[in-house]
């Protein structure tokens, strides 16, 4: 009976040690929830709207950050207007795309149509690539996104913006949804969807991995406020690292809602 | 009597062999059009009309569901409950696929060398494994339940498509049932010459259903992870080998399969302990440590080439979806390696552990053990660099002091090919442990010791840079996709030790002198503890990994196909997994004690003097 229970008790102890471990040892990150599918108002919006939608499903719906990223999984994208038109002269190029906009098109859903040499599946000396087709499993763009992601890459990528934006589907087909609908109405709702709270002490979250922003408009205007969310790396508050914050968040947020968040810090006082 | 007992034996095994056979009537031929009408049970999803006489075509769509779709019970978590039953069912599935493969093994080698200890002990093991076997089939049923219960459509969804399988299933467990059962209960009966010989054969057989079980259900799961035989729209058409034969199959069957044993040893190895700390007096404190050893050796013979099918199943895992790879190594899972670095690092130093205590029973091990403690220096440095994380998640203050995410001296441990290194090490180390065990009580008489022993020396010396050159040149001079590309190498080197070292040796001791015979039993207590630590952390390990192999999932029962629409569909945090992880193992624990306890009681005789009626 005796060995019974100092067996127990080392078991328990040993699971309790994991558990702990597990809980307490390492950082407890939330996974983020599943996305959201919303109606896509595409008969109100602006081509710059538009190409910034194709940004944010670019970096979120998408999921094309995962590999076209810095960390030379797959080619980056930010010249494809002038890498364009000489792969469509390559001769490894098999596909039927004549223009850059039906390139771009061709590479987001027959991506081995041609594959930037060094990016293959590897054992197909780059003739397949290991890219899905983003109109099919889980990332399934529709059309109109599949059309604001092209508008955005031309535009970041030095090309002509060619795409037109697509007519509203006829009511009943459903085919015309993204994550995004019509503009957050506070700025509390635009630093909740954001997160800007993991890593700022603003609007009662307590982030600590940048600048306290709970009285930035004492020392700060809007023209700094703005810029800081546009192009976060271009001044960095003392003691503080750059390459820390999401640059994209100018893609990601509406008009609007960028306004609306730079009057409310500016107000911060 | 001997005729009759042919006869038996023989109807029996033609009956195991017949289900076997039968297996290929229920599933269906390679493509729809060719396949017949629906068979034995109805197909569960839509199917196409079709005109009298003609050939059915399957056809099973994807359900798109909401959250109403998914029943509940109050105050009962679906996930949870299904969770933790799932793992059970898998805990004591490994176990009982697992025993009698070394089972089959311990008893050939009975027969080859005609010492009746082995067979004692293969009988003794396939005897904690009859009550397992139970509990498996019971949880399995219940998992069965919650599926339906809770995942009404999901469940109508998989057997709409598995529906061939999931009978021959059924049925390949009767036949399991029926060999384990003559295997277990016939072991005393079919002793001596040709009855052993059928013995054994039962034993193979009783292999052969548990493995295509479990290669059976491993299709159903490895599905909802890389689903096939589906068209564009994810259709099913009715190709049900093709569902089954998906990119993840075989990975995962290999996978399991030597995992399987692994466990299985640790876990007879905690019998063995258990027993060994409970012995009355020294011959069973002899056997038990035999036991245990012998459990130990298979735990650590099946762990050696277990981090090279983990590498294979993840490279696939890429291979199939690069998204699916970067969620499970660089998205919110990337922390659980670091977990699993602490769990198998326990695992290989208790493994480790017991086996220098073990050289206690030899008079010989003197001349090893001042190694011994350099052997302890090289896994404490190999796991403290597995463990080391390659990005902190850091306070604002922590980052300027440390000036950035990474660490600027331990920074350079966090990448893949210091982790692979530092792994290789663990597992070539080892084997120096279980060589100078295994050395420990034996004099080489060949001519040629000297040169053997320069020669494996050589070989150690070579394999150790050729491993370290590998990881520094592609961990930090290469570019980023080419930093896994060591580990093939790597792992290949560390085999070549392994197999090298192994036939040196075997020619070097052939004929090898005895130091004096082995001390069985003269092992501390402390030493049974770690046979209960490999037990737990592998236990507890596999919940784990069996939650980040569900988890990448994320939001579908079915990848980028059937998605979950269930209030549960988020992926659960890290600390909750643990949670249930650990609940999970401490049931489990419980159970396996329980099943040790019964297999003790089994071979109890109490004579009730005066409770019976005297017999004239």
């Amino acid at each position: 009976m005796i060995n019974f229970l100092k067996v127990s008790v080392f078991s328990l102890l040993m699971v309790g040690g994991f558990w702990g471990f597990a809980n307490f040892g390492i950082p407890q990150i939330k996974p983020a929830p599943p996305p959201v599918e919303e109606k896509l108002d595409l008969g109100a919006m602006t081509m710059d709207q538009f190409i910034a939608l194709g940004g944010k499903i670019f970096n979120g719906k998408g999921t094309c950050t995962l590999c076209h990223n810095k960390m030379g999984r797959a080619p980056m994208l930010d010249v494809i207007g002038k890498n364009a038109p000489e792969r469509l002269k390559d001769g490894r190029y098999k596909g039927k795309a004549k223009t850059i906009e039906e390139y771009i098109h061709e590479s987001m859903t027959k991506p081995s149509a041609y594959v930037v040499a060094g990016f293959g599946k590897s054992g197909t000396n780059d003739t397949e690539s290991p890219m899905p087709d983003v109109t099919g499993g889980g990332i399934g763009l529709n059309p109109a996104e599949v059309a604001a992601v092209i508008a955005y890459l031309q535009d970041s990528g030095g090309a002509e913006v060619t795409v037109t934006i697509p007519a509203m589907p006829a009511a009943g087909e459903g085919t015309a949804t993204a994550e995004e609908a019509a503009p957050l109405k506070t700025a509390a709702e635009v630093i909740a969807k954001y997160g800007c709270g993991a890593c700022h002490k603003v609007a009662d979250q307590t982030g600590e991995i940048g600048p306290n922003l709970t009285k930035i408009g004492a020392t700060r205007n809007k023209d700094y406020i703005r810029q800081a969310i546009l192009d976060p790396d271009a001044v960095i508050a003392k003691g503080f690292t750059g390459g820390m914050m999401p640059p994209t968040l100018g893609e990601q947020l509406k008009a609007k809602e960028l306004e609306m968040l730079v009057n409310y810090l500016a107000g911060l006082k | 009597m001997l005729i009759r007992n042919i006869k038996i034996i023989s109807g029996a095994f033609l009956l195991a062999v017949f289900a076997m056979f039968m297996l290929p009537a229920f599933m269906p031929a390679a493509s729809a059009s060719e396949a017949a009408a629906p068979a034995a049970a109805a197909p569960a999803a839509a199917a196409t009309e079709t005109a009298p006489g003609a050939k059915a075509e399957v056809s099973i769509p994807v359900p798109k569901l909401t959250a109403a779709d998914y029943p509940t019970i109050k105050g009962v978590n679906p996930r949870a409950t299904v969770w933790l039953v799932a793992q059970l069912h898998l805990w004591f599935g490994a176990f009982v696929v697992a025993v009698p493969m070394f089972v089959f093994i311990i008893e050939s080698i009975g027969m080859a060398t005609r010492d009746e200890r082995y067979d004692n002990m293969a009988y003794e093991f396939i005897k904690v494994s009859i009550t397992a076997y139970s509990l498996t089939a019971i949880l399995g049923g219940l998992l069965a339940f919650g599926l339906i219960l809770f995942y009404p459509d999901l469940f109508k969804y998989l057997s709409a498509i598995f529906k061939e399988s999931m009978f021959a299933y059924a049925l390949l467990f009767f036949a399991e049932s029926a060999v384990l059962y003559i295997y277990y209960y016939g072991w005393h009966w079919l002793q001596g010459g040709n009855r052993k010989w059928v013995h054994l054969t039962f034993g193979l057989l009783l292999n052969a259903v548990g493995v295509l079980l479990m290669l059976l259900a491993n299709a159903w799961t490895t599905f909802m992870m890389s689903p096939a035989g589906l068209d564009p729209a994810g259709v099913f058409h009715g190709d049900t080998w093709a569902a089954i034969h998906n990119f993840l199959w075989n990975p995962i069957n290999i996978h399991r399969v030597v995992a399987n044993v692994a466990y299985g040893g640790s876990i007879v190895g905690a019998y063995a302990a258990f027993k060994f700390l409970s012995a009355k007096n020294k011959e069973e404190r002899a056997h038990y440590d035999w036991v245990g050893y012998n459990a130990n050796f298979i735990a650590i013979a099946a762990l050696l080439p277990l981090p090279f099918a983990g590498y294979y199943l993840t490279a696939e895992l890429y291979a199939y979806s690069q998204q699916m790879g970067i969620t499970l190594m660089g998205g919110v899972f990337a922390w659980i390696f670091i977990i699993q670095a602490v769990l198998i690092g326990a695992l290989f130093l208790s493994a480790n552990y017991y086996l220098w205590c073990g050289m206690g029973r030899s008079e010989g091990a003197h001349r090893y053990n001042p190694r011994i403690k350099y052997i302890a220096v090289v896994l404490v440095a190999a796991f403290l660099v597995w463990f080391t994380p390659h990005t902190l998640v850091l306070t604002n203050s922590e980052l300027k002091s440390l000036g950035g995410p990474y660490h600027q001296i331990l920074g350079v441990f966090g990448i893949m090919p210091a982790k692979n290194t530092a792994v290789n090490f663990l597992l070539t180390f080892t084997f120096m442990s279980f060589l100078f065990y295994r050395r420990a009580n034996k004099v080489a008489t060949v001519s040629w010791a000297a040169a053997g022993n320069a020669a494996q020396i050589a070989l150690f010396t070579a394999g150790l840079i050729n491993i370290v050159v590998l990881g520094v040149y592609y961990g930090y001079f290469t570019n980023t996709v080419y930093k896994v590309a060591a580990s093939v190498p790597q792992v290949l080197t560390t085999l070549t030790i392994i197999i090298i070292s192994v036939i040196i040796d075997s020619f070097m001791y052939k004929g090898a002198k005895d130091v004096a015979p082995l001390h069985w039993g003269r092992m501390s207590n402390r030493s049974q503890y770690a046979l209960f630590l490999l037990a737990v952390s592998f236990t507890w390990l596999m919940g784990l990994m069996g939650y980040v192999r569900s988890g990448i999932r994320q939001h579908w029962h079915v990848s980028n196909i059937f998605r979950d629409a269930s209030p549960d569909a988020y992926t659960p945090a890290l600390g909750y997994a643990a949670s249930i992880v650990s609940i999970g193992t401490i049931i489990f624990m419980a159970m396996v004690i329980f099943v040790f306890w019964l297999s003790t009681i089994s071979g109890k005789h109490v004579v009730a003097k005066g409770y019976w009626k005297e017999q004239a």
